[in-house]
């Protein structure tokens, strides 16, 4: 048994920190959220040379054939530079639906495009109720037509594909298609734009079951807690360097216990998130039986980590965290937006609670 | 990164597990719950029984008695240990943490004439560390050796010394050179018992019980030979230790806590609260799962230390997260049961309506002590903010 990575793994990892810091330093972060969509073709062209935006796409669409565990690796550093756009929503997410659900034909036009860095997608799963339990869905699509709204959608400005979650199925609008309208909200994630999207008989393909859709869903929510792990470990890092300059009474504040055991704290959620994310990924990857379960738990515990170590290093900067030029702030609204996507800690507990209390139930009665 | 059992790993797990099946006691369960006093015997004879076959201290290296067992072997056996509920060995500390620390450090005639007598039980060991003003600050004790006509006088005192009752020998840290600083001037040695001078008296706890003893040492003669590692170098010998302390003991508490949060559902679920089942509750159900997702991220940061150590070659700073996550997760662990037991949660054992014969009420005090003993959850903040981060010492 080896929980490490392997060679392989830590080139893929090393090098897309390397990428990552050149191609998407904290200033190029500023310049892209201060526009519409956060997005811009320039960066985006690199990304698909590095072959990252069909990571787990298979080689005969023009992917790197690689796994979930490859995945969350690339997530975990765009995570630690903040990578702005629709990146996560196109290959994390709608990639991955893309790749469990349709027909072949279907799927090698949407993945080949997405791996050349031809086109984006997103998925609109939300609507008012804002339940991420498919039962609780209203939209239902008639005759291949779509009537109703999504909110919370990611990056819908820029995706060609719409997947639209409803009843009767998954469904993909594209972005020219008659009665679509996509708005902003105004989200507190400046890096990662939300819309509402709304559609008057819209057309619509379907592309399978709604039940077809919850793996996809699986390996985007632990790609998100990759990602969520990234910027995690870069706020640990900001803090402790800052406690280690920073000086008041005549000494660096890391030497006060108040301080460094905070930083302790962060290092120690940093850590726990990192390994409950590794294996999440790893029994996606290997079907595992207890697959559902890491997400999770995966899920649950970093929505609430996240957060929490935002909140010491805030509190670890002094008056200089509370500034808009620092960059903490940054990290901790995408942390916030995060938390509640796929389900906050509360609905993973009930969703863990459902797999390990309520199925001891069953299995008890059984025995 | 591949989660699966290797080939080597499964044959090592399906060996023990075969000779687990004819070996281990099936009477334990009668003597589990006598004080360990009288246990005590029976401990002994089983970690014979386990000497005999190569069982008792599979981590050592083969050379001394043990099998080189890499750190997930060592795992497999502690997991099939708790699989058969085997009883502990006697000898708990000189295997898991003074044979270790006497293997690094030791001379050749140290080894052969303490190593076996660990292995086999015949001589059990305790650990003289802490002191009344010693405490989280264990560098400033206060007991001395003085040399003497090629002898050391030892005068002072211990205190939360574990099987000090029936301790043979003691690895104990004495202050060698009063004028070096505090953290130069120590030195470890390795003392016996029964020499005069030395006397132990329990030290009760707020569970009512004595797991620990206070040791006074009035002119005990202690041997220049049985000094370990080098006179004033006793720190980086305690601190080896106390690695080995933080370290390999979490790894043997996941499987205590898989089966705690098991029984805890199980409780739940036959537990009547306000007119339902306690799992059926909204908010039990949140915190039960929020302790099952954290009893499993513990046993996920045990197997990427583990990962980090083989490519280390030795236990870190990072034992001390283990021991941060686990003790203070043991405390909500506790505190959930009591609050699914209501007030059948404190009834202790002998009480006939106690539940799981008053596991739970002692547990609860029990735990309070978790993030005391071993290092204070303060002291592994302090390592981890230093060691780890390379924040500047606060201390």
């Amino acid at each position: 048994m080896e929980f490490g990575l392997n060679e392989s793994q830590e080139i893929l990892r090393d090098s897309a920190r390397q990428f990552f810091a050149g191609e998407c330093p904290m200033s190029e972060v500023r310049r892209l959220m201060e526009t519409d969509t956060a997005f811009e073709q320039t960066l985006w062209t690199k990304l698909a040379e590095q072959g990252y935006t069909g990571i787990t796409f298979p080689e005969a669409v023009g992917g790197a054939g690689l796994g979930c565990v490859e995945l969350i690796l690339l997530m975990e550093e765009a995570g630690r530079a903040l990578l702005p756009g629709p990146f996560f929503s196109t290959v994390a997410l709608a990639g991955s639906i893309f790749q469990s659900i349709g027909a072949a034909a279907q799927r090698k036009e949407y993945l080949a495009a997405i791996a050349r860095g031809e086109a984006r997608g997103t998925v609109a799963f939300l609507e008012r109720e804002a339940s991420w339990n498919p039962t609780d869905l209203r939209i239902v699509a008639k005759n291949d037509k779509l009537t109703g709204e999504k909110l919370f959608a990611t990056d819908a400005a820029v995706a060609d594909w719409i997947l639209v979650a409803a009843q009767n199925g998954v469904f993909v609008v594209r972005k020219e298609a008659p009665g679509l309208r996509v708005t902003p909200m105004l989200g507190m994630d400046l890096t990662r734009k939300l819309y509402k999207v709304q559609f008057e008989n819209t057309p619509a393909d379907q592309l399978g079951e709604l039940s077809a859709i919850s793996k996809g869903l699986d390996i985007a929510t632990v790609a998100l807690c990759a990602e969520a792990v990234g910027g995690m470990q870069r706020v640990l890092d900001l803090s402790v360097e800052y406690a280690k300059t920073r000086k008041q009474f005549g000494k660096p504040i890391g030497m006060f216990q108040a301080v460094q055991h905070q930083c302790a704290d962060m290092y120690l959620e940093t850590e726990s998130t990192r390994s409950a994310v590794y294996y999440a990924a790893w029994a996606l990857q290997h079907e595992s039986p207890d697959a559902a379960a890491a997400v999770s738990i995966a899920k649950l515990y970093t929505s609430d980590a996240s957060r929490t170590v935002g909140n010491r290093a805030i509190q670890i900067h002094g008056g200089m965290g509370f500034t808009w030029e620092n960059d903490i702030h940054l990290y901790y609204r995408r942390a916030k937006s995060s938390e509640t996507m796929f389900g906050d800690a509360t609905f993973h507990r009930e969703r863990l609670a459902t797999l390990v209390i309520d199925a001891a139930v069953t299995s008890a009665q059984h025995a | 990164m591949d989660l699966n059992l290797t080939s080597e790993e499964l044959a090592f797990r399906e060996e023990f597990r075969a000779w687990l099946e004819s070996n281990v006691p099936k009477d334990w369960s009668t003597w589990r719950e006598k004080p360990l006093e009288d246990a005590f015997s029976y401990l002994r004879a089983w970690q014979r029984k386990l000497y005999e076959s190569g069982w008792a201290a599979v981590s050592w290296p083969r050379e001394y008695g043990g099998r080189s067992a890499t750190l997930m072997q060592q795992a497999i056996f502690w997991e099939e240990m708790s699989r058969v509920e085997a009883p502990p060995m006697a000898n708990a500390l000189g295997l898991g943490l003074i044979g270790p620390t006497i293997i690094a450090y030791g001379t050749p005639q140290q080894k052969a004439r303490f190593i076996p007598k660990i292995l086999s039980a015949e001589e059990i060991w305790c650990q003289g560390f802490s002191e009344p003003n010693a405490g989280s600050d264990l560098a400033a004790l206060q007991t001395e050796a003085r040399l003497n006509n090629g002898k050391y006088i030892v005068n002072g005192q211990k205190v939360w010394t574990s099987y000090g009752w029936v301790g043979d020998w003691c690895e104990l840290v004495v202050r060698t050179d009063s004028a070096a600083a505090k953290h130069k001037g120590l030195t470890v040695l390795l003392v016996d018992m029964k020499s005069a001078g030395v006397e132990v008296r329990p030290l009760r706890q707020m569970t009512g019980e004595s797991e620990f003893n206070e040791i006074f040492f009035r002119d005990v003669h202690v041997p220049v030979e049985n000094v370990l590692g080098s006179v004033n170098d006793g720190w980086n010998v305690a601190v080896s230790t106390l690695m080995h302390e933080r370290g390999a003991y979490g790894a043997r508490l996941i499987l205590t806590f898989k089966r705690n949060i098991h029984r805890m559902i199980e409780l739940a679920r036959n537990t009547q609260r306000n007119g339902r089942p306690a799992a059926h509750d909204p908010v039990l159900r949140q915190k039960l799962a929020q302790c099952y997702a954290e009893v499993e991220i513990m046993r996920l940061n045990q197997l990427r230390a583990f990962s980090r150590i083989t490519a280390t070659g030795a236990p870190g700073p990072e034992g001390s997260i283990q021991k941060l996550f686990w003790s203070e997760l043991n405390q909500r662990l506790q505190q959930l049961t009591q609050e699914l037991l209501g007030p059948f949660g404190q009834l202790a054992a002998g009480d006939e309506n106690a539940v799981d014969r008053g596991v739970w009420s002692y547990g609860y005090l029990r735990s309070r002590g978790n993030t005391i003993e071993a290092g204070t959850s303060e002291v592994q903040r302090n390592i981890i903010g230093h060691f780890v981060l390379g924040l500047p010492r606060s201390y």
